[in-house]
């Protein structure tokens, strides 16, 4: 019996051992590689032979590195809160209204989640330069608070399905409007899941690629992935790994941060979404 | 204070009246909730897919703005007849596979760790969540540096390897690193997915077979597997249609030109911001819609049944 449960245990051990190495250990190579010497970034070593900050002052000290992460927390800021109001709007009244339209909605929302943005960035791109949004934050956030809404859409409905529906009857029997209950009574019973949807949402904003390097071309709103994708080097001959190792560090931050603060939250949308939707 | 006072005889007559009242302001509040949304939705996808769809029948070039020319489907026969267009598809569709195979495999193992592990569940979903929330940009880009000879990644070295694993004449490594680095960022996602099944599959089911003698093995095969089909079909779905978006990761890893490793999006890409030839660009972004569409109509037909059942018991 003990024994079984000694190997159980080893078991769960390496199984989880596996899990934290698997996900992590890229992390880690770039974290080193960020804190490697200039001299010594190309030695193929995993462990810096010679450690220092160099790389991260060397990306603060450039206008392309500090730029792009005022637009990247700008722009992903303003496009979760756009998204999340109009998000909360809409899945308040699917998941609680009865009106004609909701399976064209539902069905509108999941064709766009599965709608290659590739597809739109030429159109849009001729579009912003002509509506002088090329360049510009709106430029960015419209598409990130677009592709995002499906998403959003989903992922609060499941969660507004699961608040008590005899609350909102209660107040209206006490006098509320359809209006006052949204706002009064479920409005706040449902900020943990809009906490949660803001969460995703940001994380999708603050990864783009595709818009960031299509529809920017200076620092103007330029974002941290498109930056990073084309760092100068030091010099002509020089590779900017250490630049881009420390940049790509600075990013994975918030990321971190998020993750370990409200995991329980991140893993609850993502499966309340799949799973309800 | 009336509500109270009601009796139950004298309640239908009076709800069915305040139903209609209510069902007008409920519909006007429901379209009006739901309007702004709509809009921008629209706005932003709809919109510019029927302008792309207009810009691909016309011969225009950014460079030249004044002389589009009404072509009609002449761009589409230029794609489609362009062994270009069709080693971008293979390639788009070799990376979707193996990768989304491999996710599976590794998803479900993820998932059945976070569901079942004895201890530091906690642990394990935080780890995991790290790879998933990571900017695809920074995860291709640690990628990359691990196994560039060039820049010193430590892979080759590790492996002994004599070549570049990136350099564009080695494309099985180039590959390997692609699906790799896919592997890495979506198995999180799949796994969350699939764990969101695994906890529907009820507990008594599998202490009843245990009880009859099932190995865990047979457990897993013959109970939790078809409980769970609907969500893997999901994960599946869901990520096959991300996969044959792939633009990122590839373009990092190919550092921009590797043609061994271009991708359809990158195709795309090129066509429409490098080169600036939107008519053409725009029957290749058409043309990546069309292959989304027909995968994600293939998928939900071949397993439309099992998808109308899930949406049924939720």
């Amino acid at each position: 019996m003990t024994q079984a449960r000694g190997s159980r245990i080893a078991g769960w051990t390496s199984a989880n051992f596996i899990v934290v190495v698997f996900a992590l250990f890229p992390v880690f190579w770039i974290v080193m590689l960020s804190l490697k010497d200039p001299s010594t970034i190309a030695d193929g070593r995993l462990i810096p032979s010679k450690w220092s900050f160099e790389s991260y002052k060397g990306i603060f000290k450039q206008a392309v590195f500090t730029d792009a992460l005022r637009n990247s927390i700008g722009i992903a800021l303003i496009a979760t809160v756009i998204a999340v109001v109009l998000a909360s709007m809409a899945a308040y009244a699917l998941a609680r209204l009865n009106f004609p339209g909701k399976t064209l909605i539902l069905t509108m929302a999941l064709a766009i989640a599965m709608f290659p943005p590739i597809s739109i960035v030429g159109p849009l791109y001729n579009m912003w330069r002509n509506l002088g949004l090329f360049d510009t934050w709106p430029g960015l956030i419209i598409p990130y608070m677009t592709f995002t809404l499906p998403l959003a859409i989903y992922t609060l409905s499941a969660f507004f399905r699961e608040i008590p529906w005899e609350l909102e009857q209660a107040a209206q029997i006490d006098g509320a409007t359809p209006w006052q209950a949204f706002t009064k009574v479920i409005a706040p019973l449902a900020a943990p899941g809009v906490f949660t949807t803001a969460i995703l949402v940001f994380i999708f904003a603050w990864n783009d690629f595709v818009f960031a390097v299509s529809l920017t071309s200076t620092t103007a709103a330029q974002t941290v992935p498109a930056a990073i994708s084309q760092f100068p080097g030091a010099s002509q001959f020089q590779q900017p790994t250490g630049s881009i190792a420390a940049a790509a560090v600075v990013v994975t931050v918030p990321i971190i941060i998020m993750v370990l603060f409200f995991q329980r939250r991140i893993v609850a949308g993502l499966t309340a979404g799949a799973v309800k939707g | 204070m009336s509500a109270v006072a009601e009796t139950p005889g004298a309640a239908p007559a009076r709800r069915g009246k305040v139903a209609t009242d209510r069902a007008k302001a409920e519909r006007k509040l429901g379209w009006m909730l739901c309007a702004p949304a709509v809009v921008v939705m629209l706005a932003v996808t709809a919109y510019p897919v029927l302008y792309a769809v207009y810009l691909s029948l016309l011969r225009a070039d950014l460079r030249f703005p004044h002389n589009n020319t009404w072509v009609g489907l002449d761009n589409y026969g230029r794609v489609l007849s362009s062994s270009l267009w069709w080693s971008d598809v293979w390639h788009t569709l070799l990376i979707a596979v193996c990768s989304v195979v491999i996710e599976l495999i590794l998803g479900m193992g993820l998932a059945i760790v976070m569901h079942r592990a004895l201890f530091g569940r906690g642990l394990i979903r935080t780890s995991a969540l790290i790879p998933y929330g990571i900017v695809t940009v920074v995860a291709a880009f640690a990628w990359r540096f691990a196994w560039a000879k060039a820049v010193g990644g430590f892979v080759p070295k590790a492996l002994g390897m004599s070549f570049d694993p990136l350099d564009p004449t080695h494309p099985f490594w180039n590959y390997v690193v692609v699906i790799l680095t896919e592997v890495w960022k979506t198995t999180p996602f799949m796994a969350l997915l699939l764990l969101a099944g695994l906890t529907l599959v009820p507990e008594e089911l599998l202490e009843a077979a245990r009880v009859d003698g099932a190995s865990a093995w047979q457990r897993f095969w013959r109970i939790t597997v078809p409980l769970m089909k609907p969500a893997i079909l999901v994960a599946l779905l869901f990520r096959a249609l991300d996969a044959i978006r792939i633009f990122d990761s590839v373009f990092i890893i190919s550092n921009g030109n590797n043609p061994k490793l271009e991708t359809v999006s990158i195709l795309g890409y090129n066509q429409l911001l490098n080169r600036l030839n939107l008519g053409l660009g725009s029957a290749v972004s058409v043309l990546i819609f069309i292959l989304v569409a027909l995968v994600a109509f293939l998928f939900i037909k071949g397993f439309g049944t099992s998808l109308a059942q899930q949406r049924g018991e939720t």
